[in-house]
This record gives structure tokens, C-alpha cells and sequence, in this order.
């Protein structure tokens, strides 16, 4: 009905680009803005990498451009390098891969892979838009106001946090982007369940979908937990309420202005809480978008269909109860680590189980390696080593010597950005297509992949080396421990291979543009694909996508057939 | 319907008044937590099945509700032994 | 926007907005979930939490805002068996009185709390009355925008949107109010009686 009235108006510019009620156009303004943000993120980091090649050494070309609250005279000072870390890892995750993965792709292509002529509540998934960007104004205004912007990490650990300045804007955009993807988790639920095309069962739904589905519900029940945290943290800065003040903390040599009876560690459980199914919040999108372009690039179903999807809803279940092995060295039970161990060594059987299946997809295929195929390739062995490098952490013997280390900043950089951001780059290649009908190009594709993958590498892997001599992380300076010079020449490679891999992405961001403009035209299914979105035009019509709704048939991976004329059977076709 | 509804309405009714005064009755700290929390189980119960109709809601709904439920006892008793039990 | 929606097939045959709703219940009770979990953890857990001397907390104004809350309930269920019934008076009287009780709720409530901060019980003075204010104003919260739903459903429901068959946002707001009634019954006890 909200449709149907829709498209009998003409719209006007704003009804149709900034207050848009249609599905795609709020996907591509996720999309916009997340991509925007991470590049900013990234180049907070490029920041701090010079201080850490070069401590205390100016910044070159825009050290004196920088604000007062982080350089001062062209040289970051320590408050500067930790505003700069806690802003890149907040933005990075709660601005930049999450929208993207969820924001973007999930609105943009869950409504067209289940056949659906819009999200369920158009309204709610236009307001959670403006909620995020509200939220991401709010966290890039926290650079200029008195105090600066957050200094306590992307974890906000009390009662730092509580006691140092710019943390109550950095609450407060939280608090939004909260709102933001709880609004956005109950439009992709109802959805879900509720308006699938006729004859789309679930054991027919792409895993696109069911990793956005399994998303949802993680983003629906683990962020109210950081609401109320951060509503709790809230309180404590500006009401002196002490929920996690203890008693008797002394700051500065004088004894902090609060009742006290508090528990610091109350924070850490609500946080991690929330935070550690935001790992796989981070994750599951970019193996649903994985998945898709396997089966399209090998041409051969999926391997192990049922045991993948079943393993996002174990996944999804489990992630609930592994939070605390980020706390193993926070003074927590130790018999309570022994039960986080235990669950930490369960949670990664299903993620083993489903790179296992994407590698048994690879078996006997004629792959085509086309650019998308290269991304969704280069996934499995980077999120490969970030898995790995992750065991380890979850070990409590060895754990104690790796937390805190620059080993955790590696394995986590490995999972997350050679990892989800490698697949969402490739989701971008393999429907920007459908989004614009027009193909980016190729071979500045190849040349964006292979320097992206080669510099990444240059990165992050020396942090593992670094981790293993004993640096630790957040460090100002590493050059005051003696220690860490026998590793210092690894900074320099690590910032020059950062440097390069902001170069490397100019390519990406010209092809982009270029392509939406001037891309060579496709036609409506330019992959041979099976999925729904493919059946209607591209782009897909305003505001209802498809000229009919499409019937479903058969599974969602139907390539090469044996009897069939063509090499894929698309889902809508008898 | 609306002989139920105002059946459960006396059931609240009667188990507030009898909360409150068991409450006044100064049992020992397990008793009374024991009692209370009985009473609100029950409370709650009575409002969702009937007054929200969960009882005669689809299993959908009820997935969703009791998943919610399921993770915030999971929440409670995985930190209740670390800073519950702390003193 | 004042016609009632029709409402489409949907695949599990429950309306998207009653499933909507149901499912931001639930993030409802994760919200409060964690909000009670922090509360019990620390009350047991914490080396500083003075509890109140029971003539201070005044059970007796609570247990009235506890009978008048749930007293709302019933009277909002009976809006909605009334329109099931095609019931129109039915429901508009009882949906006025179930907004009056909301704000009954409020004014008792608004009486208490200055009444508190003369006792000395105030947000920061321990975690005790942080919590006490913490949780009660978050629900008082959740009051003021269940009465708003519900004014909005009233002014509807004047105009003659609702029909027999047409009848779901009522259902709705009702939802929502049960929610916001239930979550005091775990609040009352909890901060009162224990």
C-alpha cells in the first residue's frame, strides 16, 4: 500500500535521494557514507603509524594542520595518539565495515534475494539511516570539542573512560548508532520471516540472506546490552552515580568524588557482551557475500549447503556465551575461564566447518577468475590466518602472554579487514552491476586487488612478529622499551605499506565513480547467477523491484545441471 | 475473553497484596528472595500469556521472546559468579 | 496515515507490524535484561550497597502504583475486546481510562521521588538509589511513550479508524503497555520488597 501510493507521484530530489523510503536508495547511502567513513578511519591510522615509525618526529605535509588536541607544533603528543586510537577503532567498526556489510549490502540485496518488493517498514529503515549518520556526525564532532575525543580505546574501559575527557560525546553517538542498528535489525527480521517470495523456503534461501538473518538477530540481542552499559557509563560521568566506580580509587594522589561500590569489571562483561557477537556481526555478512560469488565463480552448487547455514545459527548461539575470553587477564574467576575456554575451543568448529566447506567448493571447479572471484578467494587464506592466529588467544597459558601484545592487534586486523573487508570489496565488484548496470573495470580492478592484498600483508603481518617480541599495544612510543627496538625497522615497513595501501585504493575510488558514469553497460544478469536479484532489471525498479514478484523453484546454487541447455538454472525458472 | 481477562486481573491483585505482606513478614533472606521472585515469575507470566496473548501466539513469536529471555539468563548467571559472588 | 493499513499476505501469516513489535520487545527485555542483571550482580556482589530502611522506601504509594498500572493492563485489554466486538464506545472509554491511570502512575510517581531526595536517597549517593532512579526513570520513560502510543491510538480511535477487522495498531499499543506493566512487576519487588 505504501508502495503502490509511492509510485503513482513523481518524486521530488530529496524524496527520492535523501529522504527515500525505497530500499536501494537507503542501501546506497549506507554505502556512501560507510565508505567514506572508512577511508577517514584509515587515515586516522596513517597517523599514528608515522608515530610509531618515527616517534616524535613531525608529521609531514599536515602535521601543522592538525588540531591542537592531537599535535601540537606538527608532533602528535600521547593524548593525540589515543584519541586517534580509540576514534579508528570505533569508526572502523561501528561507522565503516558494519554499515557497510549490513547497512549497505543487507538493505540493498536482501529484499531482491528473497523477492520482496521493500523492507517491511520503510519508515523504520529510513530513520535507522539518519540515526547512523546523526551518530557518525556526532563521533567525527567529538575532534572539536573542549577535551577532544574519546581517549580510552574503542572498549572504553572503566573507570578510565568514566574520568577522562570526550567521552560523553563519544556515549552519546554510540547511544545513536545503537538505535540506529536496532531499528535496522527488526526491519531485516520481519523481512526475513515475513516477506519471502512464494515457494522460498528456507532451506532455499541464499546464504547471502541467512547470514544477514543470523546478523540481525545477533545485532537485535547483543547491542541492548551495550545500551544499557553505555546509559550506565553515561550516568557515571555526568550524574557521579558509581555503577562502575569502585570503592576507594585514588587518582592523582586524592581519592575520586563518588560513593563507590562499583565493579570496573561489570563494564568489561556488558561490553564484551555485546562486543564479541559484534565480531561475527563484522563476519557473517562477509562470508554470505563469499558464498554467493564461490558458487557463481565455480560454477558448481555450494559444498555443504545445510552444514554453512547451520553453522551461522551455531555461530549465532554460541557467540552469546565465549565473551570473556577477552577478559582473561582482567582478573576475572579463573574458573569461569576455564568455561569460556571450553566455549571459545567450540565456537571455532563451525567457522573451521564453513572455511572447509568454501575450500570443498574450490574441488573439481573450472574456476573463472574474475575480479569478484579474486576477492572471495583471497578471503580463505587471509580469514584463514586471522582464525588461526586466534586460537592461541583463546588459550589461557598462552593468552597471558599474548594479551595486550600487537599479536592481538594483527589477529584481529587479519579477520577483519583481510577478511570482511576483502569480501565486501569483492560484494562491490560482483553487484555493482545491479546497482548501477554498469560493469567497473576490470583490469583497474586487478591492479586495485593484487596491491591491496600484497600491502595488507605488509601490515599486518608484521604485527604478529612484533606481538610475539613483547610490544604491547596503545603504545605511545615504542622506542622507551628496549625491548621493542630489536623490532622497530618492522614499524617502518608496516607505515610505508600503509601508505602504499591508501595509494593503492585511488585506483578503486576512480573506478568507482568512473564506472557508475562510464562503465560499460551490462545486461540484467551479466554473472550468470542464479539468485533472485538478478531476475529483475538493473538497476531494479523503484520501489518495487521486480516487474512481478518471481516464484521460487528450486535451491539458490543450481549451477551446471546435468540435462540442463545452459550452466545455471536461475531460481525463478521452472 | 473478558471473564478471563478479569480473572487474571483478580490473580495480580491478589498476589500483589500477598507480595507486599509476606514482605512484612521478615523471613530469612533466601525465603523472601525465593518468595518474591515466585510471585513476579508468576506475575509475568499471567500478563504475557494472557494479557499479550503469547499463549495463543505463533511459535515464531514465541522463538524470538524466549531467545531473548534465554540470552539475558545466560547474561546474568555467566557474570553473577564473577561479580555477584565477589564479597 | 489515519486508515487503518490494509494488511498483506505475509508468509508466516502474523502482520509485519505485530511481528515488529514482538521483536523489539525482545530487545527490550536484552535492554533491561542488562540493566537487572548489573543491578543484582552488584547488590549481592558489591562491598558498598546500603539498603534503605524499609519505612523510607513508602511500599505502600508503590503497591498503589503497582495496582494502578496493572489496573491499566486490564482496562487496555478490554479497549481491544471491545473493538473486536465492533464495540466502538468500549473502546474509546476504556483506552481514556487506561491513558488516566498512566498518568495516575506518573503523578504518584513524580510525588515520590522529591520525596526521596528529602530522604537523601539521590542518584549519586550510593549505588542503592543510582539504580533506584536508573531503573524507575528509564521505566517512567518507557511510560511517557507508552501513554503517547496509546493518546495517539484514542485520537484514532475518536475519528473512527478502528473496525472489528481493522483493529491491529490497538493491538499494538496494547502489546507495548503490557510490556511497560510488566516490567514494573519485576521492578516493584526487586527495589521495594527485597
Amino acid at each position: 500500500m505504501q508502495t503502490e501510493h509511492l509510485e503513482s507521484h513523481p518524486e521530488t530530489f530529496i524524496r527520492k535521494w535523501i529522504f527515500s523510503l525505497d530500499h536501494k536508495t537507503i542501501g546506497l547511502q549506507y554505502m556512501f557514507t560507510s565508505l567514506i567513513f572508512l577511508l577517514f578511519g584509515f587515515s586516522l591510522v596513517l597517523l599514528m603509524r608515522w608515530q610509531l615509525a618515527y616517534p616524535g618526529s613531525a608529521l609531514p605535509l599536515i602535521g601543522y594542520y592538525l588540531p591542537d588536541s592531537i599535535a601540537a607544533g606538527g608532533v602528535m603528543h600521547p593524548a593525540g595518539y589515543n584519541a586517534l586510537g580509540a576514534m579508528h577503532g570505533t569508526i572502523m567498526i561501528f561507522l565503516g565495515v558494519v554499515p557497510l556489510g549490513v547497512g549497505a549490502f543487507g538493505n540493498y540485496f536482501l529484499p531482491l534475494q528473497i523477492g520482496a518488493k521493500d523492507m517491511a517498514f520503510p519508515r523504520i529503515n529510513m530513520t535507522s539511516y539518519w540515526v547512523y549518520f546523526i551518530g557518525g556526525v556526532l563521533m567525527l564532532a567529538s575532534f572539536f570539542v573542549p577535551g577532544g575525543a574519546a581517549q580510552s580505546g574503542w572498549t572504553s574501559y572503566v573507570p578510565l573512560s568514566i574520568l577522562s575527557p570526550g567521552q560523553t560525546m563519544w556515549l552519546l553517538a554510540m547511544t545513536f548508532l545503537i538505535t540506529s542498528s536496532l531499528l535496522g535489525s527488526i526491519n531485516f527480521i520481519v523481512t526475513t520471516l515475513n516477506l519471502r517470495a512464494p515457494g522460498l523456503t528456507w532451506s532455499r534461501l541464499p546464504l547471502f540472506v541467512w547470514a544477514q538473518f543470523v546478523t540481525a538477530l545477533l545485532l537485535l540481542f547483543a547491542f541492548p546490552v551495550l545500551q544499557a552499559g553505555a546509559i550506565l557509563q553515561l550516568l557515571d560521568r555526568i550524574a557521579k552515580t558509581s555503577f562502575f566506580i569502585p570503592s576507594g580509587l585514588i587518582v592523582g594522589g586524592a581519592p575520586v568524588e563518588y560513593a563507590g561500590g562499583g565493579s570496573a569489571l561489570l563494564w568489561q562483561h556488558l561490553f564484551w557482551f555485546l562486543a564479541h557477537p559484534e565480531v561475527y556481526v563484522l563476519l557473517l555478512p562477509a562470508m554470505g557475500i563469499v558464498a554467493e560469488i564461490l558458487a557463481n565463480g565455480t560454477r558448481k552448487p555450494i559444498f555443504g549447503y545445510k552444514e554453512i547455514a547451520g553453522s551461522f545459527c551455531f555461530i549465532g548461539v554460541l557467540s552469546f556465551m565465549v565473551w570473556a575470553h577477552h577478559m582473561f587477564v582482567s582478573g576475572m574467576k579463573t574458573s569461569l575461564s576455564y568455561l569460556f575456554m571450553t566455549t571459545t575451543m567450540i565456537i571455532s568448529v563451525p567457522s573451521v566447518a564453513i572455511i572447509t566447506c568454501f575450500l570443498l567448493s574450490l574441488k573439481g571447479a573450472s574456476i573463472q577468475f574474475k575480479l569478484p572471484m579474486l576477492f572471495a578467494l583471497a578471503f580463505l587464506p587471509m580469514f584463514g590466518i586471522g582464525g588461526l592466529t586466534g586460537l592461541p588467544l583463546g588459550f589461557t597459558p598462552t593468552d597471558v602472554y599474548l594479551h595486550d601484545t600487537y599479536y592481538v592487534i594483527g589477529h584481529f586486523h587479519y579477520v577483519v579487514v583481510t577478511g570482511s573487508l576483502i569480501a565486501l570489496m569483492g560484494g562491490i565488484y560482483y553487484w555493482f552491476p545491479k546497482m548501477f548496470g554498469r560493469k567497473m573495470n576490470e583490469f583497474w580492478g586487478k591492479i586495485h586487488f593484487w596491491t591491496t592484498i600484497v600491502f595488507m600483508n605488509g601490515i599486518f603481518f608484521p604485527m604478529f612478529i612484533q606481538g610475539l617480541a613483547g610490544v604491547q599495544r596503545r603504545l605511545y612510543d615504542p622506542t622507551v622499551q628496549a625491548h621493542n627496538l630489536v623490532v622497530q625497522p618492522t614499524n617502518v615497513l608496516m607505515t610505508y605499506s600503509a601508505i602504499l595501501l591508501m595509494i593503492a585504493q585511488i585506483p578503486f575510488i576512480v573506478n568507482f565513480f568512473v564506472s557508475i558514469f562510464k562503465g560499460e553497460k551490462t545486461e540484467d544478469n551479466p554473472w550468470q547467477a542464479t539468485t533472485l536479484e538478478w531476475a529483475c532489471p538493473s538497476p531494479p525498479l523503484p520501489h518495487k523491484n521486480f516487474e512481478k514478484i518471481p516464484t521460487v523453484y528450486k535451491g539458490p546454487y543450481e549451477y551446471n545441471v546435468p540435462g540442463e541447455a545452459k550452466d545455471f538454472s536461475p531460481q525463478h525458472l521452472p | 475473553m473478558k471473564k478471563t481477562y478479569l480473572t487474571v486481573f483478580g490473580t495480580l491483585a491478589v498476589l500483589t497484596l500477598l507480595t507486599v505482606g509476606v514482605s512484612y513478614l521478615h523471613l530469612n533472606r533466601a525465603g523472601a528472595i525465593t518468595v518474591a521472585l515466585l510471585v513476579a515469575g508468576i506475575k509475568v507470566s499471567l500478563i504475557a500469556a494472557f494479557f499479550m496473548h503469547l499463549k495463543f501466539e505463533k511459535k515464531v513469536i514465541h522463538g524470538i521472546f524466549y531467545t531473548a529471555l534465554f540470552f539475558v539468563l545466560i547474561l546474568l548467571f555467566l557474570i553473577f559468579p564473577d561479580i555477584g559472588l565477589s564479597q | 496515515m489515519n486508515q487503518p493499513e490494509t494488511i498483506e499476505e505475509t508468509v508466516t501469516g502474523i502482520p509485519n507490524g505485530k511481528l515488529g513489535m514482538w521483536v523489539f520487545l525482545s530487545s527490550e527485555v536484552m535492554l533491561f535484561g542488562g540493566f537487572i542483571s548489573s543491578y543484582v550482580v552488584l547488590r549481592t556482589g558489591s562491598g558498598f550497597f546500603p539498603i534503605p530502611a524499609k519505612e523510607l522506601l513508602g511500599i505502600p504509594l508503590a503497591t498503589l502504583n503497582t495496582f494502578v498500572l496493572i489496573t491499566s493492563s486490564v482496562t487496555m485489554v478490554l479497549a481491544l475486546d471491545a473493538i473486536q466486538k465492533a464495540n466502538q464506545k468500549g473502546l474509546i472509554r476504556n483506552l481514556a481510562i487506561t491513558i488516566l491511570l498512566g498518568f495516575c502512575f506518573l503523578a504518584i510517581k513524580s510525588y515520590e521521588y522529591p520525596h526521596k531526595w528529602h530522604e537523601g536517597i539521590t542518584i549519586s549517593s550510593n549505588l542503592f538509589g543510582s539504580f533506584y532512579f536508573t531503573l524507575t526513570g528509564l521505566h517512567g520513560l518507557h511510560v511517557i511513550g507508552g501513554i503517547a502510543f496509546n493518546i495517539y491510538i484514542l485520537v484514532n480511535a475518536i475519528k473512527g479508524c478502528y473496525t472489528q477487522d481493522h483493529c491491529e495498531r490497538v493491538e499494538y499499543a496494547g502489546l507495548y503497555w503490557h510490556f511497560v506493566d510488566l516490567v514494573w512487576v519485576i521492578l516493584f519487588p526487586i527495589f521495594y520488597l527485597l
